[in-house]
């Protein structure tokens, strides 16, 4: 539409005022108007599809991120790392949609107009089209080798830019220390450096896009000059009219234009494709198996209610193995102590059972069925419940926390669940179970947020119980006191802990040395003949021994 | 505060004002060799009147015209970008490092009240959008602003009835430009806010998968998800179209202006035709070049102005921080000099907010190598002591005396000189591990430095890291728990320091590494008087004065014995910890 422009207006000078014939030129100025509106329409109507296709694709390509990354096992989430999925899930996805907007907007429309500019001038006069011609490649190589000149400096700008707020963030992080030891003046000076490398690495790059602006705009004019000198040779001639030189002219400055919008879209889906790329890497890993071999959900009577026989577990890409040879059985309503150092592998042990990693060898039963072919939606919201290290709540009330295991549960058994868990001075505190949490339940302490993840574990009545190390946060009183009434509870206990107090009135301890079952009894058992359990008996209870 | 903020922008400005009033100069110039072009070139076209009938020799003066404002006006704008670059990344370093040094002058009450990424992004981000959207806009704006005074300069000048024609079509241009842009701004509004809640649930749920897995509820929450990014979906589609709008809208005001052009100036060139004003049809073509030209300032500098917008919010956070009202300065005050480490505290009364009062009447006097336990339940309140101790905070009411002196009246760096701390939360430096041993001595050798990592059990392992002594650490690399905790003891060791502040927590450590641990401490502790946050019963009981915390306040203070003959709330903690 807009190629036709110039040609309308050379005939208005051509043959409209060549003819004084008043009625051409009217006619025609309308007929540019007439442009003007087709144009809109067009461009608005392209505009939309763009826009509704490039918002489409983002939000299926967050949606299946989401889904895909909740798939993940937990082997898979240790090795991407939260903060690396959530980029990938934010500006990545939203750069993929600026990127195909922008493409669509653009290429579509870029390479017809500049193409269709110097095919134009063709149309009027080859000898013009040749000046367009010489001048496009030019244009196109100043272009494309800033670009190229470009884009590594602009990644180095970046690294540095990371580093200065690593630095930032670093500082304040730090702020304690690096007062106690006086560092204040020696870390600005060398914030202050890294702020001169990044401004080093600015001026750079920002003189070398300087070029392109400059160069582009030297040569659009020089080619101006060309384009009128020919133009004027083809007139003398008599091959040309006035009008088809003032077109021309026209044609050229659309290429301008262009030119730079490309320039544009270029840098835009370099980007763009890097981010694809990422969220591809992450589309393409296939998460966990739904639920392994043959289904068999039931859980037979007579067998222990949990066992380990001889299970082994190395985590991916990890040397040695966190666990090995572990055998043991729990029966229905006991409480199992699991005791030892940090990196003895208690952790590993317990999240085999609700399968949150698969034993490399060995099996894990519960009721006599390997936990492989038990769906991970029953073992994990049926017979299993979990208490993790990190505590964490969500976004929403203490009720709604409170249910994320059980949806059915009434306000009655979440209080009940609450008291068993200590946890009802804290609903009290905040104002009954309709409190507001917010994210990541920020507006708890860890004491609380430790007793209210325990509530939300018995709140959907587990079979079997798993604390893993829940009781960190908490106050030796209410540890006790809570250790009293989960005893009430009708349900299999694993109780991890570092404190010995903890676990030493349990059915059965584990202690953990390095991956290995050390000893297992009970306290009285392990005193007598367990060296490694007296001894972190000892060293935590020096003066009673 | 609107004026503190542009007084703040006009004192980093202020320097470089020079090499402004340059760029300015050069602006103007690239401008007007922008606008004499399309009018040599109008000229040049007159001079190819048809057949026969060029004129050559004027021909060759305005293309030569053109030629040298091409070279000129390439030369200007290469300049130009250069000043521009200068400057911005010149006041962006500038801005940087003020308020970077600020944060080491900040009350760290400031610090404890925001999140770090918070204030870091203040730094990085918002300093950023400041420099490039308000200075490099600035210069947009000014070509901008005389562009379009220049266009219509010219064309008034050489006739003004057409000129009027585009006069008058302009308030069109502003208007559809106004129009898009509150549509835009309402819609983007939207966009950012089902973003915002979008990304929240996101971040919430992918950092805690464990959790959601833990509790089978992916289907739950893929459902919510899904229902959040349809919000975002629709919000966006409206964002994205609307602010795409600009361009074929302003287009099409453009082919309006084209068209009154080409109508009025074909009319003009009829009626004119042989008079001694003739306008040409050169004359045309400048104008419709100009017409061309001149909506797109327009643009340019409607999209600056919402820009200036951000980048003036921008710019208000950070003259804010940089604003913000610092430590008392401490310069003129004597240094404490080497203490003895004899530490009292009379009546002291303290609290975060006025509305919730927490320490009150609080006394003590610990001597020259005393040991003091602080005991109690977590988050009781612990780091409030150390944050008076050490004057990170201080006191309302009463005061801390270090040998007899008042620590306010002694400068802060030589109280923490004295002190040597280790805390649970074990904070190491981004860079190598000699860097972070030396940091409370940097001029030590080599022999002392390997002498109080031997000290402090830490010389085997360092050794064992890749580089030794040369490992670069980092926020999560290859070190322990166990292992940054010797780091942290054997930095407080090459001090030296006669008064420390411990934090015994091994919770995250196994009970070899633990052992040594302990031991690290108890030679770290030798002789000096210390401060202990502790946990293990050998430390409680062997500690010349106990201190129970409870809630934020120290409720009981005594030795052990006394404290379990008091029958209180320490002997309630005791009774639970190791008799339950």
């Amino acid at each position: 539409m807009e190629l036709l422009v110039p040609l309308v207006v050379a005939s208005v000078v051509d043959v409209g005022i060549a003819q004084a014939d008043k009625g051409y030129i009217v006619h025609a100025c309308l007929l540019l108007v007439g442009f003007g509106v087709l144009g809109l329409a067009f461009a608005l109507t392209a505009q939309y599809f763009a826009a509704k296709a490039a918002v489409g694709t983002s939000a299926e390509l967050r949606k299946r991120l989401f889904v895909r990354m909740q798939s993940f096992s937990f082997a898979q989430i240790d090795d991407m790392g939260a903060p690396s999925m959530l980029t990938r899930m934010t500006s990545d996805a939203q750069q993929v949609q600026t990127g195909i907007n922008l493409t669509l907007r653009l290429f579509l429309r870029s390479p017809i107009v500049v193409l269709g500019a110097a095919a134009m001038a063709f149309v009027v006069d080859v000898y013009a089209g040749i000046v367009f011609l010489a001048v496009i490649p030019l244009l196109a190589a100043v272009v494309f080798s800033v670009m190229a000149a470009c884009t590594p400096r602009h990644r180095a700008v970046q690294e540095k830019l990371d580093g200065v707020y690593l630095s930032a963030r670093e500082n304040l992080a730090g702020a304690r220390v690096i007062r106690a030891f006086r560092m204040e003046k020696k870390e600005a000076a060398a914030f202050s450096k890294q702020c001169d490398g990044l401004e080093k690495a600015q001026v750079g790059v920002g003189r070398i896009a300087a070029v392109m602006g400059s160069l582009t705009f030297a040569l659009v004019n020089l080619a101006a000059v060309a384009l009128i000198w020919v133009g004027g040779v083809r007139v003398d001639a008599g091959v040309l009219e006035q009008g088809d030189v003032l077109a021309l002219y026209s044609y050229l400055a659309l290429v301008l234009v262009e030119l730079i919008k490309f320039a544009n879209w270029i840098v835009t889906t370099t980007k763009a494709v890097a981010c694809m790329r990422r969220i591809g890497a992450v589309l393409d890993t296939e998460g966990e198996p739904k639920q392994a071999a043959a289904s068999c959900d039931k859980i037979e009577e007579n067998a222990p209610h949990v066992s380990f026989e001889n299970v082994s577990f190395t985590y991916a890409g990890g040397g040695a193995p966190a666990l090995s040879g572990i055998s043991f059985t729990a029966a229905r309503g006991e409480t199992v102590g699991v005791l030892g150092g940090t990196g003895s592998g208690k952790s590993t042990l317990v999240s085999l059972i609700p399968r949150f990693y698969e034993a490399t060898e060995g099996c894990v039963k519960i009721g006599g069925t390997p936990v492989g072919s038990i769906s991970a939606k029953t073992l994990r919201r049926g017979i299993v419940g979990y208490v993790p290290q990190k505590t964490v709540l969500f976004r929403g009330t203490i009720a709604s926390n409170l249910r994320w295991g059980n949806g059915e549960a009434t306000d009655a058994e979440l209080m009940e669940a609450a008291k068993a868990a200590q946890a009802l001075d804290v609903l009290e505190a905040k104002g009954g179970l309709d409190a507001p949490v917010e994210q990541e339940g920020r507006n708890f302490s860890g004491g609380q947020r430790q007793r209210l993840t325990i509530a939300r574990a018995l709140a959907k009545k587990p079979e079997i119980l798993i604390l893993d190390d829940a009781f960190s946060a908490l106050d030796y009183a209410t540890d006790a006191r809570l250790r009293a009434a989960l005893k009430e509870l009708d349900c299999t206990v694993f109780l991890v802990s570092q404190r010995v107090a903890s676990v030493m009135h349990a059915d059965k301890i584990l202690v953990l040395d390095e991956g290995h079952i050390a000893d297992m009894g009970t306290h009285d058992e392990l005193m007598a003949r367990c060296g490694l359990y007296r001894e972190i008996y000892i060293s935590q209870t020096e003066a009673e021994a | 505060m609107k004026r503190k903020t542009f007084a703040g922008i006009l004192r980093y400005i202020r320097p470089h004002l020079p090499l402004v009033v340059l760029t300015l100069l050069t602006a103007a110039a690239v401008v007007a060799a922008n606008l004499l072009t399309p009018f040599f070139a109008g000229r040049a076209i007159d001079c190819v009147a048809g057949k026969g009938a060029v004129d050559w020799r004027r021909l060759s003066v305005y293309l030569a015209s053109i030629g040298a404002c091409a070279l000129s006006g390439m030369l200007f704008q290469w300049l130009m970008s250069l000043m521009n670059n200068r400057i911005a990344y010149r006041v962006l370093a500038d801005v940087r490092r003020d308020a970077f040094a600020k944060l080491g002058r900040l009350p760290l009450k400031y610090i404890d009240a925001r999140a770090y990424g918070d204030v870091a992004n203040v730094i990085v981000t918002d300093a950023e959008q400041f420099s490039e959207g308000l200075l490099l806009g600035f210069t947009q704006l000014f070509t901008g602003i005389l562009t379009i005074g220049g266009v219509l300069g010219i064309m008034l000048a050489i006739r003004w009835e057409i000129a009027l024609v585009v006069f008058l079509i302009t308030p069109l241009s502003l208007f559809v430009a106004r129009f898009i842009a509150r549509r835009t701004f309402k819609t983007f509004k939207a966009q950012a806010e089902a973003r915002a809640d979008e990304a929240a649930f996101a971040d919430e749920m992918i950092a805690n998968l464990k959790a959601v897995k833990a509790f089978a509820r992916e289907e739950e929450n893929a459902a919510i998800f899904e229902e959040k990014a349809e919000k975002v979906r629709r919000a966006s589609l409206k964002a994205v179209f609307f602010s795409s709008t600009t361009n074929p809208s302003t287009r099409f005001v453009n082919a309006l202006v084209y068209a009154a052009v080409a109508l009025a100036g074909a009319f003009f060139v009829l009626s004119t035709a042989g008079t001694a004003a003739a306008f040409s049809v050169g004359n045309l073509s400048t104008f419709l070049s100009y017409a061309n030209q001149y909506t797109k300032p327009f643009n340019e500098i409607s999209e600056v102005l919402a820009e200036f917008q951000n980048a003036l919010a921008c710019a208000a956070r950070l003259f804010e921080l940089i604003g913000e009202e610092e430590e008392s300065p401490d310069g003129a005050l004597p240094p404490l000099g080497r203490a003895e480490g004899d530490v009292c505290a009379e009546n002291v009364a303290f609290s975060y907010t006025p509305e919730r009062e927490l320490i009150k009447d609080f006394s003590l006097h610990a001597r020259p190598g005393m040991r003091v336990a602080i005991v109690g339940p977590t988050g009781c309140g612990k780091t409030t002591l150390i944050n008076l101790l050490m004057r990170f905070y201080d006191v309302d009411g009463g005061a801390i005396y270090v040998d007899g002196k008042d620590i306010r009246t002694i400068t802060r760096s030589s109280l923490r000189e004295n002190y040597g701390m280790v805390l649970q939360d074990t904070w190491l430096k981004t860079a190598t591990v000699r860097e972070n041993l030396c940091m409370g001595r940097p001029g030590c050798t080599e022999e002392e430095m390997i002498a109080a990592a031997k000290a402090a059990k830490a010389h085997n392992f360092i050794l064992r890291l890749p580089e030794g002594y040369d490992t670069v650490i980092s926020e999560d690399g290859v070190l322990s728990a166990g292992q940054k905790q010797l780091l942290c003891i054997a930095r407080v060791m090459l001090c030296r320091p006669p008064m420390l502040i411990l934090d015994e927590a091994t919770s995250n450590i196994d009970t070899r590494t633990e052992r040594i641990v302990q031991q690290a401490f108890a030679a770290l502790m030798e002789g000096r008087t210390c401060f202990v946050v502790a946990h293990r019963l050998s430390t409680i009981q062997t500690a010349d004065l106990i201190l129970v915390m409870k809630a934020g306040r120290v409720v009981e203070q005594g030795t052990h014995a006394e404290l379990l003959e008091k029958g209180g709330f320490y002997s309630e903690l005791y009774y639970a910890q190791f008799a339950g």
